[in-house]
């Protein structure tokens, strides 16, 4: 089972959007798409779901079930959460007491309690209108999981509460991940690589592979890999950054845990006061 | 049948909302009957007088067929126009090519007086039930092809992606995606839809059948029996009212509780 993206190119009418995507996902691996907005990651993931067909080249998908995550959560707004979970599975026929228990023990897995499931999507606050769509994507068991920014309107604990459930069911069921971000060190948190992509046309510039396990990622080496991410050229071109102003300070940012380096770098003076202060 | 428990359960709660909607209708009655005390038994009977008027038409007997012939038309041509107007404008919705090239043509219909419809349908049909039914057909028609159209043309299209990325068979597009939303566009169609074929219906048997309760009113103006008149239009009145709230509204509420704003 892999997917294989390859040659690929799309245009919107004048508008090349996509150009030369050569990408092979293998079974189990997670990989993350960052890049500036507008540079054809949502397009990819319509392709590889079949939302759209390319204009030129192959994809390839032979993964038994794929699964998308929306951006916003797209719920029937006529459904019960329920209902809304079940979605895929009633497309696939599957008979009702066994949809409603799976649907049900699925969404009670994600937090959702009974109440919930039997409320319409109006009702429901963001963080569970977004438990519903993850529920529904996982619903299918899918051994190919797109997700483009599912949870980039929720707050931060909310964000990393269903990351975790997220990665619980994808640990469990060796699931594969084609995830779009533009949260960096989510980035390097989740997946095994990162493919850095630049617009007009969207194309990808830059391949970084994270070698240690995902259950041995810890803040430290989160925040000091994230760092490193932040400082490669094709990151800082990529992103329409400035070069990178000091090459070499990586270990001291590391040791200390607590600089996100994200907020330092834009700031060359106070950088190196703050650094230091983490230092002492 | 879940529909029908939910209606006929969710009646009596709906009935006590109703006092409003009473109260409001008191008052029409009291100015009616104001206006009855000004002007005089012959312009404007009174509520009570007409009431009465109506007892003894209804007791008589031969009411209840003349309301029975009417209410056939006028059921048989909004029937019709719902059947037809609803499937063609879901289809028309469904490509942009037939939505752009309808809406012309709707507009003349739309724009189309009745009574021209009347009279080319009393040319081709003559004086029997097929020119009021057709003349109900052809003015409801547009109202909820209309409808059907604007609720196809308006699902969201992101929704329409979670059906394809979900791999949802035709069927369950349809009653599943499709449906619903546009429902909430043809409700309010249909409900206006059915005022007009009572309206449209008792304006074509004035002028063209021998039976049904325009035709009664034909007479009863020949005769210059206001009351007989008014009687008749409380009782056409009272059907429209009766149709529209007990059926219609209520179905409506329950097929459309997903919604935020009752």
């Amino acid at each position: 089972m892999m997917l294989e993206l390859s040659q690929l190119s799309h245009r919107f009418a004048l508008t090349e959007v996509l150009a030369g995507i050569n990408l092979t996902l293998p079974a189990g691996e997670s990989v993350a798409l960052v890049g500036p907005s507008g540079c054809g990651k949502t397009t990819m993931l319509n392709l590889i779901a079949g939302l759209d067909r390319p204009s030129e080249g192959r994809i390839e998908n032979r993964y038994a079930a794929t699964a998308y995550v929306f951006q916003q959560p797209r719920l029937l707004p006529w459904k019960t959460a329920l209902d809304n979970i079940a979605l895929g599975l009633k497309a696939r026929r599957v008979g009702r007491q066994e949809w409603e228990a799976r649907a049900a023990a699925l969404g009670r897995r994600l937090g959702l309690t009974g109440a919930d499931l039997d409320k319409f999507p109006h009702a429901l606050s963001g963080g569970m209108q977004s438990r519903v769509a993850l529920a529904r994507a996982l619903a299918l068991e899918p051994d190919l999981l797109l997700l483009d920014e599912p949870f980039s309107a929720l707050d931060v604990g909310l964000k990393a509460e269903l990351y975790a459930l997220l990665l619980a069911e994808v640990m469990a069921r060796g699931t594969s991940v084609l995830m779009i971000t533009h949260d960096l060190m989510e980035a390097v948190r989740l997946s095994d690589r990162i493919l850095m992509m630049a617009p007009a046309p969207g194309r990808i510039v830059g391949e970084f592979r994270l070698e240690r396990a995902q259950a041995e990622r810890d803040e430290a080496w989160i925040y000091h890999s994230t760092a490193a991410f932040m400082r490669t050229p094709e990151v800082r071109a990529g992103f329409g950054l400035p070069p990178p102003p000091h090459p070499s300070p990586a270990g001291g940012g590391g040791q200390g845990g607590g600089l996100p380096p994200a907020a330092a770098s834009s700031r060359g003076p106070e950088k190196k006061a703050e650094m230091s202060c983490g230092a002492h | 049948m879940n529909l029908l428990r939910a209606w006929a359960t969710g009646i009596p709660a709906y009935l006590w909302s109703g006092w409003g909607a009473v109260a409001s209708l008191m008052m029409l009655l009291a100015l009616w009957d104001w206006g009855s005390q000004l002007y005089g038994d012959l312009v404007l009977p009174s509520p009570l007088a007409t009431f009465d008027t109506l007892a003894g038409l209804l007791a008589e007997g031969g009411a209840w067929q003349e309301l029975a012939v009417t209410a056939r038309r006028a059921l048989a041509g909004f029937a019709l126009s719902l059947a037809v107007g609803s499937v063609l404008g879901l289809l028309a919705g469904l490509s942009m090519t037939a939505s752009m090239m309808s809406r012309p043509i709707v507009t003349v219909l739309v724009g189309m007086p009745p009574i021209a419809w009347l009279v080319l349908a009393l040319l081709w049909f003559g004086a029997g039930d097929a020119t009021p039914v057709f003349t109900v057909f052809i003015a409801c028609f547009p109202i909820i092809f209309v409808g059907a159209l604007q609720g196809t043309r308006t699902l969201d299209d992101q929704l329409k992606d979670v059906a394809r990325a979900y791999r949802l068979p035709a069927r369950m597009t349809l009653t599943d995606v499709y449906l619903p939303h546009v429902l909430s566009y043809l409700f309010p169609a249909w409900i206006a839809a059915l005022g007009m074929s009572w309206k449209i219906v008792v304006m074509a048997e004035l002028l063209s059948t021998p039976d049904g309760v325009g035709a009664a009113l034909a007479v009863s103006r020949a005769h210059l029996d206001t009351a007989a008149s008014m009687a008749w239009i409380a009782a056409v009145v009272g059907l429209l009212l009766a149709v529209e709230y007990l059926v219609l509204e209520p179905v409506k509420r329950e097929v459309e509780s997903w919604r935020e704003v009752q």
